[in-house]
């Protein structure tokens, strides 16, 4: 009965977006006093609270583990424990776009009820594209996915869930991700809405920061904890590998990156207009290219997991409607806007389309290495692009970004003399030079992670800058905001830059009681013992650590065996210190009984998730600063408004 | 007309074209070994049980072509396969397998089990063999000629169909 009143809240949640879609254009077409102007908002507020019911639905389908459904026989097991039942929910394919649609019609619900910025017409527009891109969801799950099928016969038992996602990781990394692309998706139709109605103006600027700012923050927290994830889970010791399902996340936080400097740049100076409307379009792209490319199965990742080929024709199909669509529009509309308020080369605007420009060179060239193995796939070459390629191609375009970063902000809007900052420029060069001379006499590491560094220093020092000379106290959260994120970007560069540089690796056969060192760390092999969880058995080494003499910490690295399904996973346990982190990974046992013992000493690798997390609090204040002047400011308008009809009552 | 505006209009076709010739082709698993043609790499693994004899590369040379198959007690595929084994040692073949990452009582189990079509067993713990021959899963079935050199590879289980151009294979190769 639960499955069935979900698929029907379903159904109906769909026929709700068609309806949406409907109205909005039709009105679009007659003009707002046509009889369906009305029906347009509340049509998406239903349809949030009907989509949310049949998620409900389906949690509780997995909760209390109703094997006669086929989605929850296939994923889930008696025996999870329950936080794993629940993110079973969306631990595979139609839950998770269950999920998807969910947070989509909860968006849509939400600028419906208080969206009131924008003209009536722009909005309508708005709600309808966000009506069609919703519907297309819906098609896909009902239709290829649906989650509430029923099996003939119920199973007796679950077929488990994939033992690398039995982690609490996985119960927030793919939400916080698709959450983040929803934003974007809700982005992408304010843009078309404003191209469908040539009202690219600061307002729409403005309506739609608030959804590029929160997409931005989660997919920055998606991207933080799925490094952290694949650095401890998948027992490799690296954090970042360039896999295509990694790219497919960082494609959009560049788009999205980049979109909220230009709708910033848009909202405060009405300038970028027509580069503001293909950025939304490109954020959203990108969510779906990187979507399309974990599902589809067609590049070999570590996301292995998530493969059906049909599912991909069906999403390369919404991905042709929506985006084609969109870039049509595109093409035959962006003429008609006028180009907005000009700027000279030397101000802030000229900074941030400087940094624009070089996000997008990223952007491309992320993608281009991503799609490479796939175009000579098509003459039968079989190629994997990894780090060679990356990380200096990216870096010819990061390093200029990254100077820009650290004056830009200090430059003055529309127009700017460079030498009024010349004391900050001449602070920032000296700081990354002598960082520069001190680590390569110092220490004898490669130019990248030596680049890297000092930049690192010296922008560490520059993203403060801004706040100089102003009141603290009186200073708006958006600006803490930009700190705080630039800062974080300081932060997680340095880390980065130390790990590349300064990691060191030992891979040895010990035996129990034997020993061996890494870096600073002495590490003895104690003992390896069985140990047993819910639903694993593992090996588990009993390491003691010492870092250069101190009390020696007991680590306890596994090798975990699960049951159902039957797989083999690592565990790797990690010693936490401020200057870095030691990393252990238990292996096989060699015929002369002798255990592998893989040890990493990281110094300050913590700092890349500390500065990931830095950069979304940073977004958060720019968001909740955003947010109450805007409340502010409709309070104040409702005031004047109020005031104005009491004098006209009293004329 | 603002021919710039077409353009990312353009690449994404160009995407779409792409993806969509992508989806169209045969997804194909399975990893040929570029050893085909050359000869075993050298090796030397011990008995995978007690009672049988590990091997060599130098076992190969001796002028008798050979199946050497590579398989594991926990793989469920080689259990399907086991049969078909059986009926390759009774039409003449001589099988030589490859235990991966395998422990003995495992071993002897499976022989009990499903019959063992071995004339000799050799333990692979670190996949050591199984990635110097060029061969990226269990079960995989490789036909070595009487010199020691790769002659033919057979990826996945072997089937009642696979039986007679495995026997076609070794007739080959000799």
């Amino acid at each position: 009965m639960i499955a069935e009143l979900g698929l029907a809240a379903l159904w109906l949640a769909a026929a709700l977006a068609a309806l949406q879609m409907a109205a909005g254009f039709l009105t679009l077409r007659d003009g707002a006093d046509g009889a369906l102007a009305g029906l347009i908002r509340p049509a998406a507020i239903v349809q949030g609270v009907l989509v949310t019911l049949s998620f409900a639905m389906l949690v509780w389908l997995f909760a209390v583990t109703d094997l006669s459904v086929k989605l929850v026989a296939s994923n889930s097991h008696s025996m999870k424990p329950l936080v794993f039942k629940l993110s079973g929910t969306w631990g595979n394919h139609e839950g998770s776009m269950l999920l998807w649609v969910m947070v989509m019609g909860l968006a849509g619900a939400l600028i419906a009820l208080v969206e009131r910025r924008l003209p009536e017409r722009t909005m309508n527009a708005t709600l309808a594209a966000q009506g069609v891109v919703s519907l297309g969801f819906y098609a896909f799950l009902l239709l290829s996915s649906n989650p509430f099928e029923r099996l003939p016969v119920p199973a007796a038992e679950g077929m488990g869930l994939n033992p690398l996602l039995q982690d609490i990781g996985l119960a927030f990394h793919p939400p916080t991700l698709y959450l983040g692309y929803v934003g974007l998706s809700v982005a992408f139709s304010f843009a078309v809405g404003a191209l469908l109605t040539r009202q690219v103006t600061p307002d729409f600027a403005r309506a739609m920061r608030p959804w590029v700012l929160g997409a931005w923050v989660l997919l920055t927290i998606g991207i933080t904890a799925g490094s952290y994830w694949a650095y401890y889970e998948l027992g490799w010791g690296g954090w970042w590998f360039w896999d295509p399902v990694e790219n497919a996340s960082l494609m959009p936080w560049l788009a999205a990156t980049a979109l909220l400097h230009s709708a910033s740049v848009l909202a405060s100076r009405d300038a970028l207009r027509t580069w503001t409307i293909m950025l939304g379009v490109v954020a959203f792209s990108m969510s779906m290219v990187g979507t399309f490319l974990v599902r589809s199965g067609i590049l070999t990742s570590v996301h292995a997991f998530a493969v059906d080929p049909e599912r991909g024709t069906f999403i390369l199909v919404l991905l042709g409607i929506f985006i084609g669509g969109a870039l049509l529009l595109f093409a035959l509309r962006a003429n008609t806007i006028s180009e907005g308020e000009r700027f000279a080369l030397a101000s802030r605007e000229g900074a941030l389309v400087f940094n624009n420009v070089m996000l997008s060179a990223i952007l491309a060239i992320v993608l281009l290495g991503t799609l490479y193995p796939l175009l000579t796939e098509a003459f039968d070459v079989r190629v994997s692009v990894g780090p060679p390629y990356f990380n200096p191609v990216g870096a010819i375009f990061t390093i200029p970004m990254l100077v820009v970063m650290a004056v830009g902000p200090l430059l003055r809007w529309r127009q700017d003399r460079i030498d009024r900052i010349g004391k900050e420029i001449a602070l920032f060069a000296a700081l990354v030079l002598a960082a520069l001379i001190l680590t390569s006499l110092l220490a004898d590491i490669a130019l990248l992670p030596l680049l890297g560094l000092a930049l690192g220093v010296g922008l560490a020092v520059a993203s403060l800058m801004p706040l100089r000379g102003r009141k603290l106290a009186r200073t708006p959260l958006a600006t803490w905001g930009m700190v705080t994120a630039h800062f974080g970007i300081a932060v997680a560069l340095i880390g980065m830059a130390s790990e590349s540089a300064f990691t060191s690796e030992r891979l040895a056969a010990v035996e129990e009681g034997g020993s061996t060192s890494v870096g600073p760390w002495t590490v003895v092999l104690q003992g390896v013992e069985p140990v047993a969880g819910p639903n694993w058995t593992a090996i588990q080494g009993r390491v003691s650590a010492s870092y250069d003499g101190d009390d020696p910490v007991v680590l306890t690295p596994q090798s975990r065996n699960f049951w159902a399904p039957p797989q083999q996973t690592t565990e790797s346990a990690l010693v936490t210190r401020w200057n870095g982190q030691l990393y252990a990974v238990v292996g096989d046992r060699s015929p002369d009984g002798r255990w592998q013992l893989r040890l990493w000493w990281k110094p300050f690798v913590t700092l890349i998730w500390y500065g990931g997390l830095l950069i979304a609090l940073g977004g958060v204040l720019a968001l909740v600063g955003r947010v109450l002047s805007d409340l502010r400011h409709r309070r104040l308008a409702a005031r004047i408004a109020d005031r104005r009809a009491d004098r006209e009552a009293l004329a | 007309m603002n021919w710039r505006l077409w353009i990312p209009l353009f690449a994404f076709a160009a995407f779409l074209g792409l993806a969509a010739y992508q989806l169209t082709q045969p997804k194909d698993e399975f990893v040929e070994s570029r050893m085909v043609g050359e000869s075993l790499p050298y090796f030397e693994l011990p008995p995978a049980m007690a009672g049988v004899d590990g091997i060599g590369s130098a076992d190969f040379a001796d002028g008798q072509p050979r199946l050497l198959n590579i398989w594991a007690s926990w793989c469920l595929p080689c259990i399907a396969e086991a049969p078909h084994l059986e009926n390759l040692k009774r039409q003449g073949a001589d099988i030589v397998g490859v235990a991966i990452r395998d422990r003995p009582e495992d071993v002897a189990r499976f022989l009990a089990q499903h019959g063992n079509p071995y004339s000799r067993i050799g333990r692979d713990d670190l996949s050591e063999v199984q990635l110097a021959i060029g061969s990226s899963g269990v079960p995989e079935t490789f036909v070595i000629d009487g010199q020691g050199v790769i002659r033919y590879q057979h990826i996945g289980d072997v089937r009642a169909s696979d039986v007679p151009v495995l026997l076609a294979e070794l007739e080959k190769a000799r």
